[in-house]
């Protein structure tokens, strides 16, 4: 079940600092939305909203809505927690627990929260979840082994395999191929490609080749300068945020003439 | 380091070997100078303990026996070379398992709160009254619980808790600041990794926090119990004194290793009419010092290599 985002006038503070304002924005269920922009302008403020990540920093808080399928996940009813269980997120560096089994971190999502769970569940959520991130034929013989002793992708797949074994709705990913090498990065843009039947996804990231070869929609973001708040600037499909866009600014952004 | 200054090697060039080699003489000799005198440095702390360890054995690795371990002092007297320090061992590991559950609960919980929690002027003055605390003179402690029970039981009133809290008054300030900066070790990537999986942050703090930094936690625990298992002035005041085998830290006094090896030091050489015998020896009081202070010292050691075991087990493990 993949469900639609809307954000509504949203503004993102920092104590008495916005960070980002009025952003108006539409992510559609079962497809990829790139959040691209330069660094500082909020891309990763923002995505951190929509699972209620960015008031875990002291002062943080935010006005305006943000609606799951008309829900607003800053209603008074909503719980933070259920909120991050059905948005789940992926980071830049790879932070699987260096206490836990490559086992063990799959099932964190459900170990973590003492949720009983019979052997053959678990086996069976392991394995599914490490097909889901591509990873179950690198790692099925040695799933006792720590989670840290993965290369770096290997890493980065894990912590996705750990966040789907929670059957979010929605992923977020926070430029999660930056700290990876190539090979590892392509590894992980057919993975988000696969990962689009089923969830809806955002990511965050600073390389505009990627963003053009892995999502369906584009988010520009940008910033007027320093100390003034981020601004989602234009939002469209991204063959068009690439080839034509609306704004002057995205385009000099796609087109490397900033940035 | 050579091949750097073989001007021979085939194809290199003199120029190049000049370039790459050390022009900069005067940085290679402060480096040696500097290196010579950290070793000395290390040389000079390491002598004290050295000694230290080896006068302790050498005067009291005579008086350790089966018997020396196993019995009290109850109805010895003089320069009887019988008895033992039984009771005081005892004593000693009661009160100081008693003072660590007092303590550690107190202390983690009270590092959790100013990591996890504390903002604001609570939190700054936790911090400063624990640097305060840290620095309390032990007698000071002592009297602080002798008063305490005073208040409670009246004024002749000596029993092992007595210690154990005051124990604790030393203890806790060490254990709260090394637990404090274990957790501050613990990378804020992996509680929000929890936080994103939807864990609750008190079960974020117990499974994630708690256990990436439960082998310096209890590094940090053991190292404070080594810090009071020695302390004496504080319980002098508190515990008391008694040559007999008392296990219920809650009636009446009871006997502890640096009490005893002070007390046994302070007794001097007993009168032995006739010289040095079996039933008399006049040194004995200064021998079972000796013996106190190294079955101490033995203990203290033994902590912090069950504190190395548990680091090893528990710590994160790569490959």
């Amino acid at each position: 079940m993949a469900q639609r985002i809307d954000t509504k006038d949203l503004n993102i503070y920092y104590g008495d600092f916005l960070a980002v304002q009025d952003v108006n924005m539409t992510i559609e269920p079962k497809s990829v939305t790139a959040l691209i922009g330069p660094s500082g302008c909020g891309k990763s403020t923002f995505l951190r909203t929509l699972n209620r990540m960015h008031e875990v920093i002291p002062g943080a808080r935010v006005e305006g809505r943000v609606e799951m399928d008309g829900v607003d996940l800053y209603g008074p009813n909503v719980d933070p927690v259920a909120v991050r269980k059905n948005v789940g997120m992926v980071f830049q560096r790879p932070n699987p627990f260096p206490t836990m089994s490559i086992r063990d971190n799959v099932l964190a999502g459900v170990k973590l929260n003492n949720k009983r769970i019979s052997k053959a569940e678990a086996d069976d959520l392991v394995e599914s979840s490490l097909h889901g991130a591509n990873l179950w034929n690198e790692v099925k013989d040695r799933l006792d082994k720590p989670g840290s002793g993965l290369s770096g992708g290997q890493q980065q797949r894990l912590c996705i395999a750990r966040a789907i074994a929670i059957k979010p709705q929605v992923l977020l990913m926070d430029e999660p191929c930056s700290a990876l090498d190539p090979i590892s990065t392509i590894a992980i843009e057919d993975l988000i490609g696969e990962l689009k039947q089923e969830y809806t996804i955002v990511i965050v990231t600073h390389n505009m080749q990627q963003a053009a070869r892995v999502s369906d929609r584009t988010g520009f973001f940008n910033i007027a300068g320093t100390g003034k708040p981020g601004k989602l600037i234009e939002m469209d499909d991204t063959a068009t945020i690439f080839s034509a866009p609306a704004e002057k600014a995205t385009e000099d952004y796609v087109s490397g003439r900033f940035g | 380091m050579s091949a750097a200054t073989d001007h021979t090697s085939p194809g290199g060039s003199s120029e190049t070997a000049r370039l790459l080699s050390t022009v900069d003489t005067g940085r290679r000799r402060t480096d040696r100078a500097m290196q010579v005198l950290i070793y000395i440095a290390f040389a000079l702390a390491m002598i004290p303990l050295g000694w230290l360890i080896f006068t302790v054995v050498a005067q009291g690795g005579d008086r350790i026996s089966m018997d020396f371990l196993m019995q009290s002092m109850r109805n010895i007297f003089g320069g009887d070379p019988r008895g033992g320090i039984y009771h005081a061992i005892l004593g000693t590991v009661v009160i100081t398992a008693l003072a660590t559950v007092i303590s550690v609960p107190i202390g983690i919980l009270t590092a959790i709160y100013l990591v996890e929690y504390g903002k604001g002027w609570l939190a700054r003055a936790v911090t400063f009254f624990v640097d305060v605390m840290t620095g309390i003179p032990s007698i000071v402690a002592g009297l602080f619980a002798f008063s305490l029970f005073a208040l409670i039981f009246g004024p002749a009133v000596r029993i092992g808790i007595m210690g154990a809290v005051a124990l604790s008054v030393l203890m806790i300030p060490v254990v709260v600041r090394s637990c404090e900066e274990m957790l501050k070790l613990v990378p804020n990537e992996l509680r929000e990794a929890s936080y994103a999986l939807g864990v609750p942050k008190w079960l974020t703090i117990i499974k994630v926090v708690l256990r990436t930094s439960v082998a310096g936690l209890t590094t940090g625990v053991l190292l404070a119990v080594a810090r009071v298992i020695g302390e004496t002035a504080p319980l002098l005041v508190t515990v008391g004194v008694t040559d007999s085998i008392n296990a219920n830290p809650f009636d009446g006094r009871m006997m502890t290793l640096p009490v005893f090896a002070y007390r046994q030091y302070s007794q001097g050489d007993a009168p032995c009419p006739g010289g040095d015998s079996a039933t008399c020896v006049a040194d004995i009081a200064s021998q079972n010092a000796w013996g106190a202070a190294l079955v101490l010292i033995v203990m203290v050691l033994a902590l912090n290599l069950i504190g190395r075991l548990i680091t090893r087990w528990f710590a994160p493990k790569l490959g």
